[in-house]
């Protein structure tokens, strides 16, 4: 057990201590510790960038893909229509579907209608990515949200739009706040498709990692990884402490 | 499973007039059928409910209670047939403009309010102005015994507590019908006791005409103006908790109701109202409207309530039977007998515990008789 554990967390331990390390090569275990690579991979150029496109990618993606799946995810909870398992099926396709796929077949539809290569494409192969996550997590939520909260409050003499406002939205807050969540990191993060779909302009940060890294080999990288493992691992924590995502992720919990 | 063409047919070339419900009347189901695909959760209900009156809507599940509830709140529109609520026509009236307050199993309180915020969201909902939102919750919550609840969260109150809630969130809007959907099944025993007699007396107090959904017929009996007894989507009969008792219009309202045993008799001759009955030498009346049309000397199944037998010690009665079991209850004693001339099940009688002197032995040949009282006889299943 202990050997199997070790080996998941091993990558990062390894990563996190050649971040430190003074020499510029990835060697293991540094001889002398320095913070040099945290300021370089801060202060590098196509990092920055990487990083403000990344962000914007992350925003409208994550944002986009979180009115469709909510709505979607309302759609198949509440109405029962033909077609209903095909449209599942179809909106959780990107599960099964490689990531290299989606990215080569945007790049494809996208050189075909002559568009350039710029955000619209990444954000709208983003937000394929992304949305059977939040699909997921939204329904879950609205499978978890009793029914009979919106029944009591409309014959309490509220109106469907005021329920909605009032009951629905707000109890369906941390299922819409963790599918989001998970939306964004998994856009950030996103490099695969990205690669295919990404010009030098709008290449978002693990894909500058990557063209980096097929020039360097410096622990730059590594001081990166470090600092995205913290940011991420932060924000899911304060997310968990405060809304906790174990109630969102599991359908069986008691109300 | 039912398809109606014939009745369908008919209301189409021939609209029924729509009489206006009496003043009295507060909610009215006149011909009301609701469908789930094949399925007939409720057919052709018809049912008046006064002013101030509590109605049971009593039956088993999947007996179509909680579908006629449902339709009275507007949760589900009917297929045939019209709703007045108040003398207004209301069959395609959306639920938020009914003003009808319901109380659910599980209370439903919002759980991301305030006790004060879940009683004022209907008030708040109506527009009512806020210095009248505030009298009205705290004089509720006052009468709900709920005073300093008022910034607790529902999940930091007892059941009982968020049972109060419940009900001062749908009784603080003054709805025209209070609806009842099994709330006290989730309470304990003691507390479920409580409850009841606590709901009755705000029910009289605010005279609130309330219909209450339950599959328990005890508690049917001692809460109730009226029941209906439901089966199968019908209605079987609409009447007091006595004359339910006393009174069961066919077999399933006769079993469901309280306790009692069918006994293979005979229909002797029919006298005005009554019918007699003979089983064994005894002769026993009983109302003539379940057993019209059937002949002198046919078969009928009489069914008597455990009260209403009596152990004989001279054996005139012609009825004989071997003690199956005696149980003890405290009050009184259930003695099971075997009575295989008049019936292929333990017959189940009640003693008075001072007359049993614990000499009822299980095995023990005894004699009873059949006062006449409140039974009931009906035709035979499979005539």
């Amino acid at each position: 057990m202990v050997a199997i554990l070790g080996f998941i967390i091993l990558p990062a331990i390894v990563v996190g201590i050649a971040a430190f390390n003074d020499k510029a090569l990835l060697s293991f275990p540094p001889e002398q510790l320095s913070l040099r690579w945290f300021y370089k991979a801060i202060s590098y150029r196509d990092f920055q960038t990487g990083f403000h496109n990344g962000l914007i990618v992350m925003l409208l993606s994550s944002f986009i893909a979180l009115f469709i799946g909510g709505a979607f995810a309302f759609v198949i909870d509440r109405y029962e229509f033909r077609g209903k398992t095909l449209l599942e099926g179809l909106l959780l396709a990107p599960l099964v579907v490689p990531h290299f796929t989606v990215g080569l077949g945007l790049l494809i539809l996208a050189a075909q209608i002559g568009a350039t290569r710029g955000y619209t494409v990444v954000v709208v192969c983003h937000v394929i990515l992304v949305l059977p996550f939040v699909l997921r997590s939204v329904y879950i939520s609205l499978r978890n949200l009793d029914q009979r909260l919106e029944l009591a409050a409309a014959s309490l003499g509220s109106r469907p739009s005021r329920v909605l406002m009032t009951v629905t939205l707000p109890l369906l807050a941390p299922g819409l706040f963790s599918g989001w969540l998970f939306a964004a990191i998994l856009s950030f993060n996103e490099f695969t498709a990205s690669l295919f779909v990404t010009s030098q302009r709008t290449q978002t940060l693990p894909v500058a990692m990557y063209n980096y890294v097929r020039e360097y080999a410096d622990p730059t990288m590594a001081a990166l990884s470090v600092i995205f493992i913290v940011v991420t691992a932060t924000l899911l924590t304060v997310a968990n402490a405060y809304l906790g995502l174990g109630k969102v992720l599991n359908v069986e919990q008691a109300r | 499973m039912l398809s109606r063409p014939a009745d369908l047919l008919v209301e189409k070339t021939e609209p029924i007039m729509k009489a206006e419900p009496a003043p009295d009347i507060a909610v009215q189901l006149d011909g009301v059928s609701k469908r789930f695909g094949t399925s007939v959760a409720l057919n052709d209900a018809w049912l008046k409910i006064g002013r101030g009156e509590f109605m049971t809507l009593l039956g088993p599940s999947g007996c179509g209670k909680t579908t006629l509830l449902n339709l009275v709140a507007g949760f589900l529109l009917p297929d045939d047939g019209e709703i007045f609520i108040d003398g207004a026509l209301v069959t395609d009236v959306p639920t938020f403009e009914r003003r009808t307050g319901i109380v659910f199993q599980n209370y439903a309180l919002f759980p991301h309010m305030t006790v004060a915020n879940n009683v004022a969201y209907g008030l708040k909902a109506r527009g009512v102005a806020k210095s009248e939102i505030s009298t009205r919750v705290a004089e509720i919550l006052a009468m709900m015994k709920l005073a300093g609840f008022e910034d607790r969260k529902p999940r930091q109150l007892s059941g009982g507590q968020q049972q109060r809630v419940a009900l001062a969130r749908a009784l603080v809007i003054r709805p025209k019908v209070l609806l009842l959907d099994e709330p006290f099944s989730a309470l304990d025993k003691n507390l479920r006791a409580s409850m009841q007699v606590e709901v009755k007396e705000i029910q009289r107090r605010l005279g609130v005409t309330t219909i209450f959904v339950t599959h328990d017929q005890s508690e049917a009996l001692s809460l109730s103006d009226r029941i209906a007894v439901m089966s199968g989507g019908h209605i079987c009969q609409i009447d007091t908790p006595e004359r339910l008792y006393r009174r069961p219009a066919d077999r399933f309202v006769a079993s469901f109701i309280g306790e009692g045993s069918w006994l293979r008799a005979k229909l002797d001759r029919f006298g005005g109202a009554k019918g007699l009955v003979t089983i064994g030498k005894t002769i026993v009346e009983v109302p003539a409207e379940p057993l019209a049309g059937m002949a002198t000397g046919a078969n009928v199944d009489l069914f008597v309530r455990p009260e209403h037998l009596h152990v004989e010690t001279a054996n005139e009665t012609g009825l004989d039977g071997t003690i199956a079991a005696s149980i003890y209850q405290g009050g009184h004693i259930d003695l099971y007998v075997d009575m295989p001339q008049v019936s292929p099940a333990h017959i189940l009688m009640r003693l008075s515990a001072k007359d049993a002197n614990g000499l009822w032995n299980p095995g023990e040949r005894i004699s009873i008789s059949v006062s006449g009282d409140d039974a009931v006889a009906f035709p035979p299943v499979s005539a």
